[in-house]
């Protein structure tokens, strides 16, 4: 818990305060969004080392669980809410078996899972119950600041998580297992099924983030939904800062997510090109992320 | 041979236990049994299916034909942390910490989690354990700053949190110091006076020696040979195997 006083509650307590000194809520929702996000990943990757790359997959799935529940049960947006995060649920239910891969079979897998939902969702023969590809509009329920409110609280229980994750018994099982799974078991932890509960929970979360983005943004197609570069975008903004951190995660996203709307504003033509550049130096000079460097003098990262 | 009808009783009976990877069979047979508080040396030259003796106990393979029991109940294909909980625990050849974590976390976990239901850890008690095995100076080190001799040492404080009552030790010896050596072998050997069961595969025969006085040595996949150190360096098809056939006689 004190990770999350010292560091969880201060950034929801600024991206509380913000909107009321600049007005582009929508940005500063969409940094909202990529920090829970990034968490959910967190949560997966960091802990257990499976990196899921399909991980839209239930940000989408919770988008459209929002989107259903509304268009077809008149729920009110909490209920579609909770509903959301039970349809991402039930898609990492179906998915477990993919645990058995490793490595980047696993990614791959895990990513052609998300171009089925997606594939499925966009359909047009499915267009009376998800529209198709001509997408949803949610007009009745649109709330931007009830929504952005949501999002807060989201993103506070996740800091919450991420924060015993690192301290609590259960993370500290997860991370046993990551680090070797075979004398994790000698030790009396149940590996395969403690790595189920935090690929569940990540897949909660991302559903969650999901459902308050549809609520938010209230008009949306299913590209935007599964997005591929919603994945990639939570994965580098994890990787950048330091996975299994509660802090790295948010640099990550405070610094990226930032850079990105710099360049995307004054010169959007080299984006991709700054991006990949960024990226490749990541991987070859950084791959435990900005935390690293000060957890190599010895610095323990909250 | 079969074991003798009163290896039932004993708190670990191994029964014709058969391992195959591919076409190779890696145990082929092997029976012994193993009292509480006792000490049994494993050895056989290289490849001889030892740490695979070890790893099928411990449930990290499933065997391919015969039976382990442990306190009486036969094990199958049970998975190695029900085995932790069941009081079966384990050393590595090469040690496995977890490297990310710290040595106080590293015992704790295996203290939280490998024990019987209702047998609980408290912190005095991991520290004990950590001073006991000389690591609680580096109780919050990260597990992979620390020596490979000091991470021979956590493998071994880790298996203990577990309270086990059978301990599969796999040369646990190599590279460690004669001072170190000698701490070792009291060590283990206060601990089946204790009554832990241990099972000590070992090529430093010096060690075993002072350790125990039963041996089981082993040549592909096969029990050759079953009594004291001594009697073991006198017999013929152990001399043979582990030197060559020349020197027979």
């Amino acid at each position: 818990m004190r990770d999350f006083l010292s560091v969880g509650l201060p950034v929801v307590a600024i991206f509380a305060l913000l909107p009321l000194v600049y007005a582009n809520q929508l940005l500063l929702f969409n940094f909202v969004l990529f920090l829970i996000l990034a968490q959910g990943l967190n949560a997966i990757y960091g802990f257990t080392g499976y990196l899921p790359f399909g991980y839209v997959g239930f940000f989408g799935a919770g988008a459209y669980g929002f989107a259903l529940a509304v268009m077809h049960l008149a729920a009110p947006p909490a209920l579609a809410l909770l509903l959301a995060g039970l349809a991402a649920l039930v898609l990492a239910m179906i998915l477990t078996p993919l645990l058995r891969l490793s490595g980047a079979y696993f990614a791959i897998a895990n990513l052609a899972a998300a171009q089925a939902v997606y594939q499925v969702i966009a359909n047009p023969a499915l267009q009376d119950i998800t529209k198709g590809p001509y997408g949803v509009s949610l007009a009745s329920v649109f709330a931007p600041r009830a929504s952005y409110g949501a999002a807060l609280l989201i993103l506070a229980g996740v800091l919450a998580l991420v924060a015993w994750l690192r301290h609590g018994r259960f993370g500290l099982a997860l991370q046993a297992g990551r680090d070797d799974p075979v004398s994790a078991a000698m030790a009396g932890i149940p590996v395969v099924s403690s790595r189920i509960i935090a690929w569940l929970i990540s897949a909660l979360i991302a559903g969650l983030a999901g459902g308050v983005f549809a609520w938010h943004i209230s008009v949306f197609y299913p590209e935007t939904a599964f997005d591929l570069s919603t994945s990639i975008f939570a994965i580098v903004f994890t990787l950048f800062g330091g996975a299994a951190t509660l802090s790295g995660p948010i640099a990550g996203v405070i610094l990226l997510y930032g850079l990105y709307n710099l360049i995307g504003i004054s010169v959007p033509q080299y984006f991709q090109l700054i991006y990949g550049a960024l990226i490749v130096g990541l991987v070859l000079f950084l791959p435990r992320g900005l935390a690293s460097l000060l957890q190599r003098r010895g610095v323990d990262v909250p | 041979m079969s074991p003798e009808p009163s290896s039932s009783d004993r708190l670990l009976a191994v029964d014709r236990l058969v391992k195959r990877f591919g076409g190779f069979r890696a145990l082929d047979g092997v029976s012994f049994a193993l009292g509480a508080g006792e000490v049994l040396g494993l050895v056989g030259p290289n490849g001889s299916g030892k740490t695979t003796c070890i790893n099928t106990i411990s449930g990290l393979y499933p065997p391919d034909g015969g039976a382990v029991r442990f306190a009486g109940q036969t094990l199958g294909g049970l998975p190695p942390h029900r085995r932790a909980r069941l009081g079966i625990n384990r050393t590595f050849q090469s040690p496995r910490p977890f490297a990310s974590l710290t040595v106080r976390q590293n015992v704790a976990l295996a203290a939280a989690y490998g024990r019987r239901h209702g047998a609980d850890a408290g912190p005095a008690d991991i520290a004990a354990l950590l001073a006991e095995l000389e690591l609680d100076g580096l109780a919050e080190r990260r597990a992979e700053d620390l020596n490979s001799a000091q991470q021979k040492q956590l493998d071994l404080a880790r298996a203990l949190a577990t309270r086990p009552r059978l301990l599969l030790v796999d040369e646990l010896a190599a590279g460690l110091n004669p001072a170190e050596l000698a701490r070792m072998a009291e060590r283990l050997a206060a601990l089946a006076g204790g009554g832990m069961a241990l099972l000590v595969v070992e090529h430093l025969l010096g060690f075993l020696d002072r350790l125990t006085d039963r041996v089981i040595v082993m040549n592909a996949g096969r029990e050759i040979f079953e009594g004291t150190l001594s009697e073991a360096t006198r017999d013929g098809e152990v001399v043979r195997v582990f030197l060559g056939g020349e020197h027979v006689g």
